[in-house]
């Protein structure tokens, strides 16, 4: 076991040991198919949360998609993204004329692996997500193969609110839903309205 | 009787454990022919709601195994970490608010380890108020200083109940354990075992009497099967059973009796307002997973533990004004 795989040993327990980190498979097996999984984004947690949800096998082909400005800047940042992680790296801010920002997903994804995608583009913590970017269209388009899992994922904006460092014990869950994949012609706005409310269906009942 | 107690702690122990575990094994057979021989419907949820009390019961006696085991750290340790993860359970299904973050800090990661370690050093009179005092304070102020008054009376209600149940209450089981009696040595292992099976049996006779018995609820809001008649039989056996224990335990006979009947009358209601409290938070049954984030049953199997102990060291503290 080399340092890398140490500490995504170390991030999983501790995940588990104050999330519970429960994964409710509802529409999909966890199976190891490439698939890209779509959540709600409320908290940095949000990716840590589904990664030590997967099973072990499904955690080695799938990556997070980090920011490359904030998270190449220190070495421990860098080193966690890239080696633990191996996060797909974007830029935040498009240039005019520049690489298509997406770029960097399409190769991840011929490549063979899943990814892990937050389509509203930043965190919210108003309880329900905000509108989808359109991002996960185009990536929907261009790989029909590849399936799309809506996801909700639960409880872990109070497990570490906007500003505090340190997180509280209380359990999450990540529930996967059924597949959600382009209709043949089937418009943008459309599709990003249902992937949306795709992922709002799965949110569990219990509590506002 | 004379016999037994001239066996010494760890032959006594053995013998225990030999009751215990042949005595589960006996009962889990059972139930499985039962449920080979018994396919009719209307016994089935009796049945079910039965296998999990009983799987409840194997992984109590397992753990109690594990704290006899490791000794007095080990089970000071082990009773920590099921605090921790019962009071992970009801907090997440209580509401609380951002500005209660500090509260639960404060709750999770110094109230919880400052009293078991007050448990483990046997300073039971700082203890004892810890929590009622000196949280009781601590809880609320931190919450003011988070500066939200939407609810806060309800919020910290909630929080400082999860503390009294879950660290407090549960904290007594390794206390028992701690405690010095007069003339008698290590007998607190025996003790937690006299108020886990006592207890545990006052639950089952209740879950089992109260299924046959058709009586009308008291509450038919909070359960729908809790019983007066039942719930006074189920004391009654727990008593019985306590009787039957008395020569582990530094009790006499009629002592160890209504020992019994206090600890199984503190566990069968304790988990009798646990009921309430699941109602409440919207929940029929903590281990319904997929419904409602934050069920996972732990909570639902301690409970009674949680109430039951304090009474139950408290009273044996202060009948035999035991001051260590």
């Amino acid at each position: 076991m080399n340092k890398a795989d140490a500490m995504g040993f170390v991030l999983a327990a501790v995940a588990r040991l104050i999330t519970g980190a429960q994964g409710h498979w509802k529409g999909v097996p966890p199976k190891a198919e490439q698939r890209i999984y779509f959540a709600n984004h409320q908290s940095h947690l949000d990716w840590v949360l589904v990664w030590a949800t997967l099973p072990a096998d499904l955690r080695v082909q799938t990556r997070p998609i980090a920011a490359a400005d904030y998270w190449t800047k220190t070495p421990l940042r860098h080193w966690i993204t890239r080696e633990v992680f191996r996060a797909v790296y974007v830029d935040r801010e498009r240039k005019e004329g520049g690489p298509d920002p997406l770029e960097p997903l399409i190769a991840a994804l011929e490549q063979g692996d899943s990814l892990v995608i937050f389509p509203e583009g930043t965190r919210s913590n108003k309880g329900l997500p905000q509108e989808f970017k359109s991002g996960i269209f185009r990536l929907a388009k261009q790989f029909p193969h590849v399936q799309l899992i809506p996801c909700w994922i639960d409880n872990v904006q109070r497990v570490m609110p906007k500003g505090e460092v340190v997180p509280v014990p209380i359990l999450c869950t990540v529930t996967f839903g059924a597949p959600c994949n382009l209709r043949e012609d089937e418009p943008k706005a459309e599709f990003l309205v249902r992937a949306r409310e795709a992922v709002v269906a799965l949110k569990p009942g219990g509590h506002a | 009787m004379t016999y037994l107690q001239s066996l010494t702690a760890t032959q006594q122990v053995g013998l225990l454990f030999l009751i215990l575990f042949g005595g589960l094994m006996l009962v889990s057979a059972v139930a499985v022919f039962t449920a080979m021989r018994d396919k009719s419907e209307q016994n089935d949820h009796g049945l079910t709601k039965f296998a999990a009390d009983l799987r409840a019961t194997w992984v109590g006696a397992l753990v109690f195994w594990l704290a006899w085991v490791s000794g007095a750290p080990g089970a000071t340790f082990l009773f920590a970490v099921f605090s921790f993860l019962a009071l992970r359970e009801f907090v997440t299904l209580m509401q609380t608010r951002r500005a209660d973050h500090r509260s639960l800090m404060l709750a999770f990661f110094v109230v919880l380890p400052v009293q078991y370690i007050l448990a483990g050093s046997r300073s039971f009179d700082l203890f004892t108020v810890f929590i009622p005092v000196y949280v009781f304070l601590a809880i609320p102020v931190l919450s003011a200083l988070g500066g939200d008054p939407l609810r806060f009376l309800e919020r910290n209600a909630k929080i400082q109940w999860g503390v009294m149940v879950c660290v407090f209450g549960l904290s007594h089981a390794p206390a028992l354990l701690l405690l010095d009696f007069p003339h008698v040595h290590d007998r607190g292992p025996f003790l937690v075992f006299f108020l886990v099976i006592v207890t545990v049996t006052a639950q089952m006779l209740e879950t089992f009497i109260s299924s046959r018995l058709r009586r009308r609820p008291v509450a038919r809001m909070i359960d729908r099967t809790f019983g007066l008649r039942a719930w006074a039989l189920a004391c009654l056996g727990a008593a019985f059973v306590g009787g039957l224990l008395f020569w582990i335990t530094p009790f006499k006979l009629p002592q160890a009796m209504v020992m019994g009947l206090i600890a199984g009358a503190a566990g069968t209601l304790g988990e009798f307002v646990m009921t309430a409290l699941k109602r409440d938070a919207g929940v029929n049954y903590w281990g319904n997973t997929g419904q409602v984030t934050g069920a996972v049953g732990l909570l639902d199997r301690v409970a009674p533990l949680c109430f039951a102990a304090p009474v139950f060291f408290h009273s044996v503290r202060w009948y035999f004004q035991l001051r260590g």
